[in-house]
C-alpha cells in the first residue's frame, strides 16, 4: 500500500481576475522510501500541490475543490484534504509525520531567532520531551545533517550561517520529529552546484538512514534524473506524464516532455541547435480547451483542441496524456 | 595588442573597502576581482563561470566601467568614427568624453528581466533611449531603428507601445537584448542572461542570442553559474574562484581535460540530465571562504582534495601550460583530473 495517494486532487485559487486551477485533477502515489519527482515549469503547480498535502493553501484565495489525499498509516487511511486544515489532527500531523523544506532557507528561517530555538520549538511541540532534552536533540540532528560545531551553532542565528548551512539547518528542523515524509520544494535552487552536490548527497545518505519517502518537488531535469526513481511531468495543473525515471528521459510519448528534454543545453551530449518549445505558457486564468498544451505542441490534431486526453499507461508503468497515443 | 583581440585585460582588481565605526574607517578590502587577465578574441564567445560571489559579475561591469578598476589595463579596439578605423584604447584610463565614446561599443544584458526595464517607459522608449542619449538620427529615424531592432530580437512593431509589465520574463529579456544592440555595439557583456528564466524560454534566448551574433557579428563575454549552458554558447571558457580566474581554455579542452581541480569538482558536480550517467562525483569540502580575508597562498587550498603543504604557502602563478590552455595551480600537470570523457555514459 502507497504511503500517500492523491486521487484527482483539486485545488482552486479565487481572484479578482478569475479562476486558477492550479492544481486540477492531479492523482498520483508515493511508496514507502520512495523518492518521487516532480518536474515542470514554474506555473505548473507543483508547489501548490505540494502545500495541498501539508494542508498550507492559503484559504481563501485558495480551496481544495475535489478529489482526496489520502495518507495511510498504522493501519488507518486518513484524507487529508477534508481534515481542517487548522485543527488537532492535521497539527499533530504536520511538521511531525509528514514535514517540508522550501526552496529559500533565509525567509523560511525566522531571522530573530536561533536556529536551535527553532528546532527546538519543533521537537517541543510534537513530542513530550522538556526543553533541556531537546536543545540535546537539535543539537544531535545538526552533527547529523553535517554542521560543524553543533554545540556552538545551535546558539546562532540564521544570518550568521551560509546559504548552504541554512539549508541543512532546515532538513535537520524536517527531520527532527523522524516524519515518513518529506517534501522538497526546490530545496536546491538556490544553491551553488558545489554546495547543491552537498545537499543531495545529504538528503540521499538521510533518505537510507531514516527510510523517509520524498518528494522532491524541482524545475531542474539534472536534479531528477540524479536523485529520484520515479518521475512526474506537470503542465498548467495536470499530469502529463509518469512513469519511471529512466524510462520517462529515454522515451517520452508527450511532446512538451520531448520539448523539455530537448530544450536543455547538456553536459554529456553536444547538442547544436537547441530546439525550444513554441510560444508561452498560457495565463493560467485562460487555459486553452482541450489539452492544455495544444497551443504550443508541434504535433497538435483536431481532437486537442476539443478535448483533454486522459492519463493513459502506453508502456507498463509509463503514462502520458497526449492523443497521439489514445485510440480515438 | 595582437590584431584579432578585441578586448585585452590584464591585472585587472577591483577591492571594495570594508568600513566599520563611526568614523567609517577602512577595515579591510573584499577582494572582489583579484588580478584578472584575459582577452577576448573579435567574433568568439568567452564563457566566464563561477558560484556566487566569484566576482564574475564584478569583473563584467568593471570591464565596463560600471564600477571603477582599483588597478590594472583594460585594452579595447575601439572604431573609430566616421572613417571605420580602429584604434586600441585603455577603457581604465579613458576619460568621461571617451568613455562615452566606448559605451557606443560595449553594452550589457543584465540578468533580470524584471528590474532592468523602467516600468513607466514603453518599449520604443526603452529601446530607443541609447540612440536619444548619443544623439543618433532624428526622430523617424529613430523610430525605424528601433522597428527593425524588434524585428531582430523577434518582437514585431506592435509591441511598441506598451509597457514591460505587459510581456513575460522571455519577451522582456528580448527587450534587453534589443537595447543592447541599438548601438550597433563590437562586444556585449551579458551577466546570466538566462538564469532568470524556465527552460524552454532559456532555450528560446540562447538560440536568439547565436543568431544575433552571426548576423551582427556580435563578440560576447557570457557570464553564468550553469555550465551546461556555458559549454553550449562558448568558443573558450574562464572559471573563476574567489575573484581569480583559475582556468581559461577553449571549451572542450576544458571540458574533456581540465587543468585545475576546482574545474574537475565543479564538473562533477552539476547533475547531469541522464539517469544512466554515472559520474565519480567530488563533493568539496566546506563553503567559498570570505574575500575579505582569501586564504593564504592558493586560494582553493583549503577546499582542494590534492593540496600539498605548499599550496598554503605560495600563490601560484596564473600561467600558460599548454596553448591557450592557463592554470592558476602549482601542480597542474601533476594531477590527473577527470573531465567528461572520463564519465562514461553506460
Amino acid at each position: 500500500m502507497p504511503l500517500i495517494e492523491l486521487n484527482d486532487l483539486k485545488t482552486y485559487f479565487y481572484t479578482e481576475d478569475g479562476v486558477v486551477k492550479a492544481v486540477d485533477g492531479v492523482s498520483f502515489d508515493i511508496d514507502k522510501q520512495q523518492t518521487l519527482g516532480v518536474v515542470g515549469e514554474s506555473g505548473c503547480g507543483k508547489s501548490v500541490t505540494a502545500l495541498s498535502i501539508m494542508g498550507l493553501v492559503p484559504m481563501p484565495p485558495g480551496r481544495i475543490e475535489g478529489g482526496e489525499i489520502l495518507y495511510h498509516r498504522n493501519g488507518e487511511s486518513l484524507d487529508l484534504a477534508s481534515l481542517d486544515p487548522k485543527g488537532k489532527k492535521m497539527r499533530s500531523i504536520r511538521g511531525n509525520e509528514i514535514a517540508m523544506i522550501f526552496q529559500e532557507p533565509m525567509t523560511s528561517l525566522n531571522p530573530v531567532f536561533t536556529i536551535g530555538n527553532q528546532i527546538m520549538e519543533a521537537i517541543t511541540l510534537h513530542q513530550d520531551v522538556g526543553k533541556k532534552e531537546a536543545k540535546t536533540l537539535a543539537i544531535q540532528m545538526l552533527e547529523e545533517v553535517g554542521i560543524p560545531l553543533p554545540a556552538q551553532r545551535v546558539d546562532e542565528y540564521p544570518h550568521q550561517l551560509s546559504g548552504g548551512m541554512r539549508q541543512r539547518a532546515m532538513i535537520a528542523m524536517a527531520l527532527s520529529c523522524n516524519p515518513t515524509m518529506l517534501i522538497a520544494d526546490e530545496p536546491t535552487t538556490a544553491l551553488d552546484v558545489t554546495i547543491q552536490a552537498q545537499i543531495l548527497e545529504l538528503m540521499g545518505d538521510l533518505q537510507d538512514e531514516f527510510d523517509t519517502s520524498i518528494m522532491f518537488i524541482t524545475h531542474d531535469l539534472g536534479v531528477i534524473a540524479e536523485i529520484t526513481s520515479y518521475v512526474v511531468v506537470m503542465y498548467l495543473g495536470k499530469i502529463v506524464e509518469s512513469g519511471e525515471v529512466h524510462e520517462i528521459y529515454h522515451n517520452p510519448t508527450m511532446p512538451y516532455t520531448q520539448g523539455l528534454m530537448e530544450s536543455i543545453p547538456s553536459l554529456d551530449v553536444d547538442k547544436g541547435r537547441l530546439e525550444p518549445i513554441k510560444g508561452v505558457v498560457p495565463d493560467p486564468y485562460d487555459v486553452p480547451d482541450g489539452c492544455p498544451f495544444n497551443n504550443r505542441c508541434p504535433h497538435v490534431m483536431d481532437i486537442c483542441k476539443k478535448e483533454d486526453p486522459p492519463l493513459e499507461e502506453v508502456v507498463e508503468g509509463h503514462k502520458s496524456s497526449c492523443w497521439l497515443h489514445i485510440d480515438h | 595588442m595582437e590584431p584579432d583581440r578585441l578586448l585585452d585585460v590584464s591585472g585587472m582588481k577591483k577591492y571594495f573597502p570594508v568600513r566599520k565605526g563611526v568614523f567609517r574607517r577602512v577595515v579591510g578590502h573584499v577582494k572582489a576581482v583579484d588580478n584578472v587577465d584575459m582577452f577576448i578574441r573579435e567574433g568568439e564567445t568567452l564563457g566566464l563561470v563561477g558560484e556566487s560571489g566569484c566576482g564574475k559579475t564584478t569583473a563584467g561591469r568593471t570591464i565596463l566601467r560600471l564600477i571603477e578598476p582599483t588597478a590594472g589595463q583594460m585594452l579595447f579596439r575601439s572604431e573609430e568614427l566616421g572613417n571605420g578605423e580602429r584604434k586600441v584604447v585603455d577603457i581604465a584610463q579613458a576619460g568621461k568624453k571617451e568613455l562615452k565614446r566606448l559605451r557606443r561599443d560595449m553594452q550589457i544584458i543584465f540578468q533580470d528581466p524584471y528590474s532592468s526595464l523602467n516600468p513607466r517607459m514603453t518599449v520604443a522608449s526603452i529601446v530607443g533611449e541609447p540612440l536619444v542619449v548619443h544623439g543618433i538620427g532624428s526622430k523617424s529615424e529613430r523610430n525605424d531603428r528601433v522597428k527593425e531592432l524588434l524585428r531582430a530580437v523577434g518582437l514585431t512593431e506592435n509591441h511598441m507601445k506598451r509597457y514591460p509589465h505587459e510581456f513575460s520574463g522571455g519577451q522582456r529579456q528580448r527587450i534587453g537584448v534589443a537595447r543592447a544592440l541599438a548601438l550597433d555595439p563590437q562586444l556585449i557583456i551579458a551577466d546570466e542572461p538566462v538564469s532568470a528564466l524556465d527552460v524552454s524560454i532559456q532555450a528560446q534566448v540562447l538560440n536568439r542570442l547565436d543568431d544575433l551574433q552571426d548576423e551582427f557579428g556580435l563578440t560576447y563575454l557570457f557570464i553564468a553559474h550553469d555550465l551546461s549552458v556555458i559549454k553550449h554558447i562558448s568558443d573558450r571558457v574562464a572559471v573563476m574562484y574567489l575573484g581569480q580566474i583559475v582556468e581559461l581554455s577553449s571549451v572542450d579542452k576544458l571540458f574533456t581535460d581540465p587543468q585545475h581541480p576546482y574545474t574537475e569538482a565543479l564538473m562533477s558536480a552539476v547533475p547531469v540530465a541522464n539517469p544512466d550517467f554515472e559520474t565519480e562525483r567530488i563533493v568539496l569540502e566546506g563553503d567559498v571562504p570570505s574575500p575579505v580575508d582569501p586564504p593564504s597562498g592558493c586560494y582553493f587550498h583549503p577546499r582542494c582534495p590534492y593540496s600539498e603543504p605548499d599550496c598554503s604557502e605560495e600563490e601560484p602563478e596564473f600561467r600558460e601550460i599548454e596553448d591557450e590552455h592557463y592554470v592558476h595551480c602549482h601542480y597542474a600537470e601533476d594531477l590527473e583530473l577527470g573531465g567528461l570523457a572520463s564519465m562514461e555514459s553506460e
